[in-house]
Formats: C-alpha cells, structure tokens, sequence
C-alpha cells in the first residue's frame, strides 16, 4: 500500500490560506496598517468594531483569517528554507516551528474570539 | 548442521561510481530575474503572517478595553510600524496578483475539450477580490 502522506491535507491548507490571503489580507492591511493609522480614513470607533466583532458569523470570519493563512505561511515557508536557503539538514526542526507556529497562532486566535 | 555447498556461479554486481551532483550555492536564487521573482513571490508569505501577527495583537487590545486599543492605535501610528505595514501591503498585493494569475494553471477547465482562455478564469478572481474587499471596507467604514 502507498505510503500515507500529509503532503494533500497540508497542501489544502496551503492552498486555501493562499485564496484567504489573497482575497482579505489586502483590504484588512490597507485599512487598519496603512489608511487608518495614518488619518487617510476615519477610523472606526472602538464601540464599532466591539459591535461587529460580537456577531458570530465575524467571529468565525476572523478565526478563518488568522488560521488559514498562518498554514499558508507555514507550508511556503517551509519549502522556501529546503529551496531557497538549502537546509535540508534541519527538516525536522522546520517541520515543527513552522506548523507549529500555525497551530499556536491558531489557538490563539481561538481563544481570543472566544473570549472577547 | 552441514554447510550449504558453494554455487557453481557467483553473483557479481557492477560497480559504478556516485553520480556526479553539482555543489548548488546557497545564493542560486540570485543568479537570474525569474528565480529572484519566485524567491519574492514565497517571502510573501512571511508578510501575510505579519498581518496575521498584527490582527492577534488587534484583537488581544480589542478585548482589554478602550484604552488597551487606544494604545494599539497609537502604536500602529509609529512610523517604523507604518513604512513595515507599507511594506507588507505591496508585498501582500504582490502575493494575490501572482496567485490569481496562477489560478488558471491551477484549475484547468476544459468546454467541450478546449481549454478555456487563463482570462476567464483569473477575472472573476479578481472581481471576486474588488467585491470581497468593498464588503469588508463598508462594513468597516460605516
């Protein structure tokens, strides 16, 4: 029997956290890292964003748009240190910081949205 | 127990060296346009997971209360984290510009056994992105 491989859930995740980057990280860092710090919109009210932030469906949203493109970076990010830097030598050590990192973030986002 | 008698033929193996593999220097990537082009187009990724960072620490201020957000806000005001924040939003930008144009080749859709032109299915890509983020831009404005 093949060998069983991660390699598809993990490139799923890669690839589905690429489409989330792709489509929301944009508008999210033009808004509140450049436009609003910045004075070129108003910035919305701290009362606001709670109002928003306290309907679920937001709250789902949001946890989507931490986790999955934390597992984008992940998985590029991984391959990028074998190709691009060539430490292969480290695979494990790789393996585990960079998914790692993604399941904490992820956990973290989980209990923050929980929790607010 | 008696010893098993020697085969009348041996089993010879050939012998051949390792296979030649050129030594790849660590800087390949700079040796040409198109790998330095690729190389940007990964480290994107670590700019999509400083948003992810500044989106934790947004929602961490977010659930301590105005003041804990006040000084988020100023803090995102300091110049370092803004030219950063720049820097991210071209790169981040950079990321969904190669990635639908990438889509095509990822989603090979055939009509009636010819494959349809990359346009069709990288456009509605990119209006899906105009409309996702004037939704999220009303929400947030209003």
């Amino acid at each position: 029997m093949m060998k069983l491989s991660s390699e598809p859930f993990l490139w799923t995740l890669f690839s589905a956290g690429g489409v989330v980057a792709a489509l929301l990280v944009p508008v999210h860092l033009l808004l509140f890292g450049v436009a609003f710090p910045l004075g070129l919109l108003h910035a919305p009210s701290y009362e606001h964003l709670m109002a928003l932030v306290g309907l679920w469906p937001v709250r789902i949203y949001l946890f989507l748009l931490c986790s999955l493109p934390l597992f984008h970076w992940a998985h590029r990010f991984r391959y990028t240190l074998y190709d691009g830097l060539r430490v292969k030598h480290l695979n494990e050590v790789i393996f585990a910081l960079c998914y790692g990192g993604a399941v904490v973030g992820t956990l973290l986002a989980g209990y923050l949205l929980w929790s607010l | 127990m008696p010893e098993k008698p020697l085969s009348k033929a041996p089993i010879y193996t050939e012998f051949h060296p390792r296979w030649y593999r050129p030594h790849v220097s660590v800087y390949w990537w700079l040796g040409q346009r198109q790998y330095l082009k690729f190389i940007l187009r990964e480290i994107s990724s670590v700019f999509v997971a400083w948003f992810v960072v500044l989106m934790l620490l947004q929602l961490r201020a977010l659930r301590s209360g105005p003041d804990a957000y006040s000084r988020f806000s100023h803090w995102l005001q300091n110049p370092l984290v803004i030219a950063i924040n720049i820097v991210s939003l071209f790169f981040v930008i950079f990321h969904a510009i190669t990635w639908f144009n990438l889509a095509p080749r990822a989603m090979a859709v055939r009509v009636r056994g010819k494959q349809l032109p990359e346009i069709m299915i990288s456009a509605p890509n990119y209006a899906m992105w105009v409309v996702v983020s004037a939704g999220v831009a009303w929400l947030v404005l209003r």
